[in-house]
């Protein structure tokens, strides 16, 4: 099996987010950055499916600004095989990103195509299937697990109130959520053997953003609220409080 | 005139109560741009019968693509009717539900189309004719205002952000030929499977019943799953006890997990880190419990109990059982 997975540098999950002057940038100084969650469980899942076969690669993708090569460099501790960074000079979106991605993978022979279901910046969950989309590839988004055997995958998608069973023909793309395959942490043995693995920078130039941020804002804070009370006895206010202010239970 | 499309899911032969959503977020974009609203629905044959009543949601033109083979979804051929449709009218935006389907479907289309696409929007504007969206970013950190620059806009909702709106008039229903090639996938949906005990949504609950690491073992989560049923919502989960496996991923709630909107969301044992509030803190009524009073969690919340989950949960479910009955 030959996979490819596609991942981001994202900020931590921890950072707290402030916002530039001018208003339509976040402040990045100062943030610490991490592979994006779902893109952790995506390599995973292919790195994975390279053991249960016991043979094949996975060659880990990005595109983003230079320093996105740390991430590479920790999926290539986690086991990856060889890297490549689409290199650009501010990051990339949408369908401008999906297109530089897919016009790598076009001349790629791969049999799984895998992406993280969305980024936890930008929470679109659109270059995946968007690939899908202008390669014609058949695909499968939001994927807990799934099984690949003799030229199709049957992948398990997380849907409301349950699941979903697909079969896809390979050469295919999967999202993948998180559940179903916890991510490894570099070991030390792999952040040596990372320093030797194939690592290309290849410069490419996205298409202009099809949205323009106007504005971003911070949530308003919500205040504080009241304590109703200590223990059992806040009960009957706090359910008269739902019930007959709030009106919602 | 200018077309606005809303995207219809149907699952189980019925209309899911997301695409209500839809039709509603359509009619906002209809009314401000001068455009009539198209709402399209894919189904097994009799669907129509019930997607008529769109037209009392605010629908101008409801147009029915029934077949056989639409009982399960087909990404692809879905894909292709929805992109039929707007090459077929003059359309300035297509707007899907913030479901599993809607967030697999948009993006296809807008790729299809080589246009923009923004998902989880949470209002629109018009401004000088372009649509304004505003969505969250940083799973609910930030607020973005975003301004397509390309035409037809495809979005996606952000669960629970529409509440329906009745109108006393019909739409017209049409049908759309389905052509058979179009069914020639590579990707077959072979089934879909319920899972019990789940039957409401997490991210579309207007009640959501949170616990966390403060509830000390997973068994006595069926105390928030009491209390869930006890008020007819879904139950929800920190990344801490996801992580610990105590949940599955599905109930948690924040950045790597759902971010909610419900009507009201109570945290149990909940502390309140940074990427938990991101995914609730959009709730209208937040109610935490929690044993220890200096929590993060009562700096949002509306109203706390300073009290452990064991002494507090059980009258509080007794309580609102009685009031429900």
């Amino acid at each position: 099996m030959k996979s490819v997975v596609f991942i981001k540098r994202v900020p931590d999950t921890d950072s707290r987010i402030r916002i530039a002057p001018g208003g339509t940038e976040i402040e990045t100084a100062g943030l610490k950055y991490v592979m994006n969650p779902y893109d952790e469980s995506a390599l995973e899942a292919a790195l994975q499916i390279r053991s249960l076969e016991g043979e094949g690669t996975v060659t880990v993708v990005s595109a983003g600004i230079p320093e996105s090569v740390d991430v590479l460099r920790n999926a290539l501790a986690r086991g990856a095989d060889d890297a490549v960074l689409l290199t650009m000079d501010t990051g990339s979106e949408g369908l401008p990103l999906a297109e530089v991605v897919a016009a790598e993978l076009r001349d790629r022979d791969f049999d799984i195509a895998f992406f993280g279901v969305q980024s936890i910046d930008d929470n679109q969950g659109a270059v995946g299937p968007m690939v899908a989309e202008l390669l014609e590839l058949p695909a499968a988004t939001s994927v807990v697990s799934f099984r690949a055997a003799s030229g199709s995958v049957e992948a398990i998608r997380a849907i409301e109130g349950g699941v979903e069973v697909v079969q896809l023909r390979m050469p295919c793309i999967l999202t993948i959520t998180k559940g179903g395959y916890e991510p490894r942490l570099p070991s030390l043995k792999g952040i040596m053997a990372a320093k030797t693995r194939p690592l290309e920078e290849k410069p490419v130039t996205p298409g202009p953003a099809q949205l323009r941020t106007l504005s971003l804002e911070l949530l308003p804070e919500r205040t504080a609220g009241r304590i109703v009370g200590e223990g059992v006895g806040a009960v009957p206010e706090l359910i008269r409080l739902l019930h007959e202010d709030v009106k919602v239970i | 005139m200018a077309t606005v499309v809303a995207f219809i899911e149907v699952r189980d032969q019925e209309i899911r109560k997301s695409s209500h959503e839809a039709v509603t977020a359509a009619r906002l974009i209809a009314d401000g741009t001068g455009a009539e609203l198209l709402a399209l629905v894919i189904g097994p044959p009799g669907i129509s019968r019930h997607a008529v009543d769109l037209g009392f949601l605010g629908a101008d033109r409801i147009a029915v693509a029934e077949s056989a083979d639409f009982d399960l979804c087909n990404a692809e051929a879905w894909t292709s009717l929805v992109v039929g449709v707007v090459r077929g009218n003059p359309t300035k935006a297509v707007v899907f539900p913030g479901s599993a389907m809607g967030r697999d479907l948009a993006p296809r289309v807008a790729a299809r189309l080589g246009v923009g696409y923004a998902s989880e929007c949470l209002d629109f504007e018009v401004v000088d004719g372009a649509l304004v969206v505003r969505r969250p970013r940083y799973s609910g950190k930030v607020i973005a205002r975003e301004a397509f620059s390309t035409d037809p806009a495809i979005l996606s909702l952000s669960s629970n952000a529409f509440p329906p709106r009745e109108r006393l008039a019909e739409g017209t229903l049409e049908f759309i030929p389905v052509l058979m090639d179009e069914l020639d996938g590579g990707a077959v949906v072979k089934e879909v499977r319920s899972t019990p005990g789940q039957q409401l949504d997490l991210g579309e609950a207007l009640i959501v019943v949170a616990g966390g690491r403060g509830l000390r073992e997973p068994e006595n989560f069926r105390l928030i799953e009491e209390l869930a049923e006890a008020l007819g919502g879904a139950v929800g989960a920190s990344r801490a006890v996801v992580d610990a496996g105590w949940r599955p991923h599905h109930e948690q709630v924040g950045q790597t997990g759902k971010t909610v909107s419900p009507d009201l969301y109570f945290a149990v044992g909940i502390s309140g880190a940074i990427q938990h509030l991101a995914g609730m803190r959009t709730a209208r009524t937040i109610v935490a419990i929690n044993r220890d009073p200096d929590a993060p969690i009562f700096k949002v919340a509306d109203y706390g109990i300073v009290g452990d989950f064991s002494e507090v949960l059980p009258p509080l479910i007794e309580a609102v059982r009685k009031l429900r009955s």
